[in-house]
């Protein structure tokens, strides 16, 4: 436990007096958070957007004009959420003639007297829910903090391992009494309660400016965050088993972190994408924490709710762990 | 005495080329063993055999008479020929940080005295010179209170005057009894530390004793050096090597007599006994810091 302790110590040193490194780690997410929320605060004003439940091929010339972005969902509770958040516009379920409209939402209103106006509208049926709009800040902070993590986790673990392998800092612990085990635990925690902080700072420190929609429990938030690093981090310590090289270990790492990053649901909503790419997606730790993030932020999920993503993060971590320490070599 | 490390039939193939070809050794305890030689000799490769931080292809490294089992690296030291510290954290962070990885260490105040770190115990590891960086090193190496200290090539890369402060640090250390293990190629480092040395040359221990036995056993009289001139009037015996004349005079007087009778000019001449670099010469026809 000594072993431990010191070990983690020192690199909790390390990566606090690296002063370029703590304030990159801080200020990065704080300026996207703010970009993104200034650069989206003006909505999206030349689209309505419906979402469409069934055949569309059948109805009115409403869902044909141009001015109009139709979505497509199977089923409708999962249309009503978007609807509730304002994601969407309206929704119409053609199989059953009704349409619903968010009787809070202006845009609604206008998408509504333009639908049934039309002819082939006459016999649905109005529904009404309500709920408060998602702004794209809202949205997006669970991604940016993610794709924080994701970085730090990676880097920060993976990459600092494989500098010390190059540079003889591992050949040097090697020849003491320390365990691969304790050396890599130390790594691990250490940064575990680095991207636990930072991640708390950014998120209170910009929640001062743009009061983030919280409709769930903040220490589901932590708990998801934390399972979520750990695993991150196990899928750095895959990089960081043997390679020597910093610069194939940067190019291997960057091969993994940019599609991750793209199919994740970081900047935009995989909604709507091919099947196949959102299949693709599930194989990405970032996708189930993101998608858990915001289930509990936006929806006000449950620990039961997460439970699933919980489950995939904890099974990627242990075969991650597996994969590492099987392949593991201090030289 | 007896040995407290040795090594049977150790060979160590990096794919098709051999760097250490089937050696054995005893090494005594309470001694400052020298294994020299020069660049690419196999120096390094043995030590490190030695340590348990390479795997021999072939042979054993043995400790106290027994192969090194899982205790070995708490009661050793070492300090290897290049090693990276932690950035960011001092040379006093650097000294806690190793001392808590072992289950027992010696009192701090004592390494940083025996390794004169008192003056630099809150600078970053970043901001070290070399000599210092070397004697924090050292300290690293003796911080277990260690039987054995592994030292390679300690001082390599130093200025004259770092070079030796760092030997009265080695003297220190084995004032405490304790065994040292040192590989060089600096032969004055050698004759001035070793008790013992042995002579590596491509793989192989090519010779193998006390420094002076060995000299005593290989040369009589002393050499002179001459710069390089084209003359048939010297001397028999005299060889060229590298930009210098060398003469292994067993008459002092008489060679002197040689050359200043046929008129040779003795501008630049130097007369030595024979010393570990001249025998590695004789031993192996190359300079050791080839």
């Amino acid at each position: 436990m000594r072993k431990f302790a010191a070990l983690m110590h020192a690199r909790n040193m390390e990566f606090v007096r690296d002063r370029g490194n703590l304030f990159w780690n801080l200020l990065f997410p704080v300026f996207l958070v703010f970009g993104f929320s200034f650069a989206f605060s003006g909505g999206d004003d030349t689209l309505f957007k419906v979402g469409v439940i069934g055949n569309s091929e059948i109805v009115s010339e409403f869902l044909q004009e141009p001015y109009l972005e139709k979505i497509p969902y199977e089923e409708t509770p999962f249309a009503l959420d978007k609807l509730r958040h304002h994601q969407l516009d309206m929704v119409i379920d053609l199989q059953k003639s009704s349409y619903f409209i968010n009787d809070d939402s202006a845009k609604g209103e206008v998408a509504e007297n333009l639908f049934v106006s039309d002819d082939g509208a006459q016999n649905f049926s109005r529904k009404e829910v309500s709920g408060e709009p998602i702004r794209y800040v809202d949205w997006f902070v669970p991604g940016v903090i993610g794709m924080n993590m994701m970085f730090s986790c990676i880097f920060g673990v993976g990459w600092i391992i494989v500098r010390y392998r190059k540079n003889g800092v591992l050949k040097r612990l090697k020849a003491t009494p320390v365990r691969a085990l304790e050396f890599i635990s130390a790594q691990l925690v250490s940064r575990l309660l680095i991207v636990l902080l930072t991640s708390i700072v950014v998120f209170t420190g910009t929640n001062i400016f743009l009061e983030f929609m919280m409709e769930g429990s903040f220490l589901n938030l932590i708990l998801i965050t934390a399972v979520a690093t750990i695993c991150m981090i196990s899928f750095g310590l895959v990089f960081a088993a043997r390679i020597k090289s910093e610069e194939l270990a940067n190019g291997l790492m960057n091969l993994a972190l940019w599609p991750m990053m793209a199919f994740s649901g970081v900047f935009f909503s995989l909604e709507g994408t091919p099947l196949l790419l959102r299949k693709l997606s599930r194989i990405f730790p970032l996708t189930h924490y993101i998608e858990a993030a915001r289930a509990i932020m936006l929806d006000g999920a449950g620990l039961a709710d997460i439970l699933p993503n919980i489950a995939v993060l904890l099974g990627m971590t242990a075969l991650f762990l597996l994969v590492s320490s099987f392949m593991f070599k201090w030289e | 005495m007896s040995s407290i490390l040795s090594i049977e039939n150790l060979s160590k193939n990096y794919g098709k080329v051999l760097a250490v070809d089937n050696i054995s050794l005893k090494i005594e305890e309470g001694i400052c063993f020298g294994l020299l030689g020069p660049n690419g000799a196999g120096k390094t490769t043995t030590i490190e055999m030695m340590e348990g931080i390479l795997k021999p292809t072939t042979g054993r490294a043995l400790f106290r008479g027994k192969p090194i089992g899982p205790h070995f690296h708490q009661r050793v030291g070492i300090q290897f020929q290049s090693t990276a510290l932690q950035d960011f954290i001092t040379v006093e962070e650097t000294l806690k940080l190793f001392s808590a990885l072992y289950s027992t260490h010696r009192d701090s105040e004592e390494v940083i005295e025996i390794c004169s770190l008192g003056d630099i115990l809150k600078r970053d590891n970043r901001k070290l010179s070399g000599g210092q960086r070397q004697r924090l090193l050292l300290a690293l190496a003796i911080v277990n209170d260690p039987e054995v200290v592994f030292l390679d090539e300690p001082t390599t890369g130093l200025d004259p005057q770092a070079r030796r402060n760092f030997w009265s640090l080695i003297e220190k250390i084995k004032k405490e009894g304790k065994t040292v293990l040192l590989t060089t190629h600096y032969m004055e480092e050698a004759e001035i530390l070793c008790d013992e040395v042995a002579i590596m040359d491509q793989g192989h221990i090519v010779a193998r004793d006390v420094p002076k036995k060995l000299l005593a056993e290989n040369f009589d009289g002393v050499i002179v050096k001459l710069p390089w001139m084209k003359n048939n009037q010297l001397p028999d015996g005299a060889v060229q090597v590298d930009d210098y004349i060398e003469i292994h005079s067993m008459d002092i007087d008489a060679t002197l007599h040689h050359l200043i009778h046929h008129s040779i000019h003795l501008d630049g001449l130097t007369i030595h006994a024979p010393n570990l670099e001249d025998l590695f010469l004789k031993l192996t026809g190359s300079s050791l810091r080839a």
